[in-house]
């Protein structure tokens, strides 16, 4: 990236907090996801804002609370207490994919390249193919987290003492993977060779698929709430700590007996991360209200804001790259063109 | 109430045995004119009527903590549910969480103790246990939960009075206070309660751990003290008098007429003195007791007079988990007596009362 230029000569950091356009966000957010070159806040309540240049747009999509959010990079998918799961395009077209007979809470939420979109409510996983055939899954405790495989239609699911990969267009019996403890988040590597949960207590997961060997990532002083892949998925760079926890998976035994990385060391903790889309980069946002970018290399450091306020809530790239969006938990937001 | 606690969401855990009316209490609290909002987490959702604007249906799902600790126990539920709810903080001034009849009250409290997200955001202000006149007596026989529901509350509200005679009521009470003399009591018909004798009490609180004296009778002045020896340094409240084990039903008459009752496997114990604890043994001697004997354990609290100390130290556990804090400075007009408590099944008493007598400087 040619932008990243950080001076190692000189004693400060190097900022571009004044290359940040503010964004003004009529309520907190809790996720940010891009579609083309709009920035779309997902606030903790009701609405969306969609975000371009000097455009502020609200758009409703809740009745309630929203629980969560992802996006395909064509449309952003919702889930709330209101027991619907919606999407919204860029052109902000809402469509409700989902209402739940019982007016649960839709609390998690995943999305497929392919347009199969998977969500849960309790106990119960449920997927919806591109034509609306709809099936679903009772995962034995609730489900934590969701995500689908890079290939083919694999979804696993995270709950209680383990993971469950379902495969919901074969008959095939769903494989477990059994790890004492309760699995909130999940991710699978982008070449399919490892799935990572994050757990209640401070500490990651880790299996590689091809024969469910486990890989234990602990020493975190708190809960991970944020994982993400380094483009080309040489790294899952994680919160939870004072500094950026990076966990090597180039090779075939993943992090197994490496010593993590530990990058951008500040006396907060870090509570976002979001990995650069093309390069060896990060953004990571802090308990303090600190967002840095850092080079995974040598981890060179980039102010992109500095501390103040609440915490850091939200962190996300456009697909090309080239604009960084954020949100904080008491609703300042911003863009960081580069 | 701390500054810390303050900003903190207060969560009220309303328990009981199946039928004593809970939630003719729960929709008391809400139905009446008390300008708060409530978010209901409830057990049964869509099954019973609870007219409320923010409700949520729990699963009580009961997950242990991955530390080799099997009492060490969260509701997984509770952590995903208030985390939801608190993507609408402002819409409410506090939570209320009513359990099944069935439930463990100590999951409950330990996710505030254990859970950082939950423990950041909301603090568990006391757990209020519905009891019925009629049928408590034959349920403590029969049903260790409810037992477990009565030993862990801060508050009990004896509810269905109106269907027992004066003798029965005066039993089931007794029977209450064989197990739990520290909370407090109050004698309802169709829980009919004061709000604020049920909500922001501030049970957990180490700040409010002020009094920890047994009310063995609501608003009765009586001497609390069952210990007749004057240098005594400790006592036993349902052991006080001369009393042997006969079994569940044994009781005799007190002055005041009601009945001390023994039972058998769920007892409080407390403990008394005047000399200064030495810090140095008793941290260890309390950390040591919780980490052998935390199952059976089901409530502590304390307050500490250290030696050389002039600040009160206060502590509360649940099972395994423990919380303290030095609170405040001793005022010269007080008694500088250190009392700590515990509530719990089979208590190793003398373990407990000699191992107390060693922490003494």
């Amino acid at each position: 990236m040619k932008d990243f230029n950080p001076a190692s000569e000189t004693a400060s950091i190097v900022s571009v907090t004044d290359r940040v356009t503010r964004v003004r966000l009529n309520a907190p957010a809790t996720a940010v996801h891009f579609l083309g070159d709009t920035a779309v806040f997902v606030g903790a309540e009701e609405n969306v804002t969609f975000a371009k240049d000097d455009e502020v747009k609200d758009i409703a999509v809740h009745g309630g609370g929203i629980l969560c959010a992802t996006s395909d990079g064509k449309r952003v998918a919702v889930g709330g207490d209101d027991g619907k799961l919606v999407s919204v395009d860029a052109k902000s077209n809402i469509e409700t994919l989902a209402t739940d007979a019982k007016r649960r809470w839709i609390d998690n939420v995943a999305l497929h390249a392919d347009g199969t979109v998977a969500w849960s409510a309790g106990k119960t996983a449920f997927v919806r193919s591109p034509k609306g055939e709809e099936k679903s899954f009772d995962a034995p405790s609730t489900v934590g987290g969701l995500a689908f495989a890079p290939k083919g239609i694999r979804l696993a699911i995270a709950h209680y003492n383990g993971v469950t990969l379902w495969f919901p267009n074969m008959g095939a019996k769903p494989e477990f993977l059994e790890w004492k403890g309760s699995h909130l988040g999940v991710t699978f590597s982008a070449d399919n060779r490892f799935l990572v949960t994050s757990m209640h207590e401070a500490a990651l997961h880790g299996w590689r698929l091809a024969d469910s060997r486990h890989m234990r990532m602990t020493g975190y002083p708190a809960r991970v709430r944020s994982m993400s892949w380094s483009a080309g998925g040489k790294f899952l760079a994680t919160s939870g700590s004072d500094s950026v926890i990076l966990w090597p998976f180039a090779s075939k035994d993943g992090p197994m007996g490496k010593e993590p990385g530990m990058l951008a060391p500040l006396q907060a903790k870090a509570t976002v991360v979001a990995c650069h889309p093309k390069d060896d980069i990060f953004a990571v946002g802090y308990s303090d209200g600190t967002i840095l970018m850092v080079r995974i290399e040598d981890g060179a450091e980039i102010l992109v804001r500095r501390n103040a306020g609440e915490p850091v809530a939200a962190l996300g790239w456009n697909a090309k790259g080239s604009l960084l969006a954020f949100a904080t938990e008491d609703g300042d937001a911003g863009l960081l063109t580069l | 109430m701390s500054e810390a606690a303050a900003n903190k969401i207060p969560v009220t855990v309303l328990t009981g045995y199946l039928g004593a009316g809970k939630t003719t209490l729960l929709n008391r609290i809400l139905s009446e004119n008390h300008g708060k909002k409530y978010a209901v987490i409830v057990n049964e959702f869509g099954e019973i009527g609870i007219d409320n604007d923010l409700i949520v249906g729990a699963d009580e799902e009961v997950f242990e903590m991955n530390n080799g600790c099997v009492c060490c126990t969260v509701r997984g539920d509770l952590v995903r549910i208030i985390d939801g709810l608190m993507k609408r903080k402002g819409k409410f001034d506090a939570i209320i969480l009513e359990t099944t009849g069935l439930a463990d009250p100590a999951p409950v409290a330990q996710t505030f103790f254990v859970d950082e997200d939950v423990r950041e955001k909301t603090a568990l202000d006391a757990v209020v246990t519905v009891a019925d006149a009629k049928w408590l007596s034959d349920r403590l026989k029969d049903a260790p939960e409810a037992k477990n529901q009565i030993a862990f509350a801060d508050v009990i509200v004896l509810n269905k009075t109106d269907l027992v005679t004066a003798p029965e009521l005066a039993e089931v009470e007794a029977r209450i206070r064989a197990i739990n003399p520290y909370a407090t009591l109050h004698k309802t018909q169709r829980a009919q309660v004061k709000l604020s004798d049920v909500l922001e009490r501030g049970a957990f609180d180490l700040d409010r751990i002020l009094e920890i004296e047994p009310e063995f009778l609501e608003g009765d002045s009586h001497d609390h003290e069952h210990c007749h020896d004057e240098n005594c340094t400790n006592e036993h409240h349902h052991h006080g008098h001369d009393h042997h084990h006969h079994g569940h039903d044994h009781g005799h008459g007190h002055a005041h007429g009601l009945k001390h009752y023994h039972d058998e496997d769920m007892q409080s114990l407390s403990l008394r003195t005047e000399k200064p604890i030495d810090p140095t043994k008793f941290m260890p001697w309390l950390q040591d007791l919780v980490a052998k004997d935390g199952e059976k354990i089901l409530r502590s609290k304390g307050i500490l007079s250290f030696k050389g100390d002039d600040d009160r130290y206060v502590f509360q556990g649940v099972h395994m988990m423990l919380e303290g804090d030095h609170q405040r400075k001793w005022r010269n007009d007080e008694k500088r007596e250190s009392r700590v408590v515990f509530i719990g099944r089979e208590l190793p008493e003398q373990a407990i009362r000699e191992g107390f007598e060693k922490t003494i400087a």
